[in-house]
């Protein structure tokens, strides 16, 4: 009985059947949406319809507008999420193996990672102003605190077998950490930089919803001005997209740099 | 001469809020160059930690230790080790893993490649070279594992239950591959099991441990001829050879579950 599968936790089921459930969960939104909008069930000004933000959409395609704007969020994320995980990853490496690391780090951390950092932004303005940089600079604090202390567990989990058995084989200190503790790592590493991506995408839309004139953030803040509800649409389905297409990206190099590590 | 020893080795915990465990106490042990030497106790009775202290991975409160008269110190590459868990390198292929020992000695490319072949050879891995960790069963991985630290030609070999997580026709195999290559290559082997068939089948010697305090209670010459096929497991000597094993760590088994007993005289 194929169906058993359906109700069996831990079950694998059949790829079409699979793909099909997905494929229906996508359309009974689609669906509703149609329903809400073309049924006249909400007011105009409340819901755009779908032909509506294709429209908004391919008329921001063709005067580029949308692409400024997506290029300006992006040049913004990329910049804060690279820079805190320049920093993060070997910090968070060597805090989650050396004590000593750990007891100087970990108050700052500790404490940093319960702030909202929509918190900061009023600081931070008054410190840099309201260009790039401190956008950037929203990214970074949102993002670095979060992967150190991810990356910092993921460390602190290495078997000490791993490492022991790389000092009978003849390691130093310093080997055992370049050749066994940082590869060890890296799954762990590419999962978590993936997971924190996820978030940059957030704090990115917190960022530009205070003191900006260009991206996604502010193409949303804008059109809410003027009630078109049909570019707020547009804006949050193209983050969605874009967020999408960075976690493929980290799917793929995951599965293209760490070929040897147990599949996900 | 012999070639390791041991003399008068204690180890003793001392964790914050627990009492202090006397993990080895007083072990003094002898063995001799080219020797397969095995240790058999119950669990949690020291057998691991004597293991780690050879290697360098522990350090022993009280004591002293020689390889070849030179005194014991951190690990080194002189003494390699198996491991009970599966510590082979995940992102390393079964040819860079066994390469691993010989190019941290930074010894040149084709020569490492050269230990490495001959050891794939040696423990049947022809083909899998280039396979990782992951595509390999629980006692390919062993191999590998014995395989790399054989590469670096130690001069001793350490097994911490190397077999201990396999099924037991895996394991009767793996023994059997064991002694092939320990026959082939000569090296002094000190090898820990709690399993009693494994320790007659395998040594030269049997040093039979107490638990708690961890004591060598008794030390037994294995004289059944090699090579050591699997008829032997039912030979009459192996027979009585496990009788008498049995009979020591019996009695210990024993008397570990009585805690609050007095304190009992040991053999």
């Amino acid at each position: 009985m194929w169906t058993r599968s359906l109700f069996s936790p831990k079950t694998e089921i059949a790829r079409p059947v699979f793909i099909s459930l997905s494929l229906a969960s996508v359309a009974v939104v689609l669906c509703l949406w149609c329903l809400l909008t073309y049924g006249g069930i909400t007011p105009k000004d409340f819901l755009a319809a779908p032909h509506e933000v294709i429209l908004a959409g391919v008329k921001r395609v063709a005067n580029m507008s949308l692409l400024e704007h997506m290029w300006a969020s992006l040049v913004v994320i990329l910049s804060g999420f690279i820079l805190a995980s320049i920093f993060a990853v070997p910090l968070g490496i060597l805090m989650g193996s050396f004590r000593a690391v750990q007891a100087i780090i970990e108050p700052i951390t500790g404490f940093m990672r319960y702030i909202p950092v929509s918190a900061l932004i009023p600081l931070l303005i008054l410190w840099i102003g309201i260009g790039i940089e401190q956008k950037i600079m929203v990214i970074f604090l949102g993002t670095f605190f979060q992967q150190l202390i991810l990356i910092s567990d993921v460390s602190a989990r290495v078997s000490k077998d791993l490492i022991d058995c790389a000092y009978t084989l003849g390691a130093d200190r310093r080997k055992v950490v370049t050749r066994v503790l940082v590869p060890a790592c890296m799954p762990g590493v590419m999962d978590n930089l993936r997971v924190t991506m996820g978030w940059a995408w957030t704090y990115l839309v917190v960022a530009e919803l205070v003191a900006a004139d260009t991206g996604l953030g502010y193409m949303i803040l804008n059109a809410m001005r003027g009630l078109f509800t049909d570019v707020i649409l547009l804006g949050v389905f193209t983050i969605g997209i874009l967020g999408l297409i960075t976690d493929f990206f980290f799917k793929w190099a995951r599965r293209r740099l760490l070929p040897w590590s147990a599949d996900f | 001469m012999s070639m390791l020893s041991l003399s008068d080795v204690t180890v003793r915990f001392e964790p914050k809020d627990k009492p202090a465990v006397l993990a080895l106490d007083d072990v003094s042990l002898k063995v001799a160059n080219n020797t397969f030497s095995v240790i058999v106790g119950p669990s949690g009775c020291g057998k691991s930690t004597l293991l780690r202290l050879v290697a360098g991975l522990e350090v022993q409160t009280s004591g002293h230790m020689e390889l070849d008269g030179e005194p014991i110190g951190g690990p080194s590459a002189d003494r390699g080790m198996v491991f009970q868990s599966y510590t082979l390198f995940p992102w390393l292929t079964v040819r860079e893993n066994i390469m691993f020992g010989p190019k941290l000695k930074n010894l040149p490319k084709s020569e490492c490649e050269d230990i490495a072949d001959d050891l794939i050879q040696a423990v049947h891995l022809n083909g899998f070279e280039n396979s990782y960790p992951k595509e390999l069963s629980g006692g390919m991985r062993q191999r590998v594992a014995l395989a790399r630290a054989l590469a670096n030609d130690p001069r001793i070999l350490l097994m911490d239950e190397p077999f201990g997580a396999l099924d037991s026709q895996t394991r009767q195999a793996m023994q059997e591959l064991l002694l092939d290559v320990w026959q082939s290559r000569r090296k002094t082997v000190l090898f820990i099991t709690h399993d009693i068939d494994e320790a007659i089948f395998l040594g030269d010697e049997v040093h039979v441990m107490s638990a708690r305090p961890g004591r060598i209670q008794k030390s037994l010459d294995i004289n059944i001829p090699r090579p050591r096929g699997i008829e032997v497991l039912t030979s009459p000597e192996f027979t009585d050879y496990k009788k008498t094993i049995l009979s020591l760590m019996h009695k210990q088994v024993v008397g570990s579950q009585q805690p609050e007993a007095p304190k009992r005289a040991t053999a």
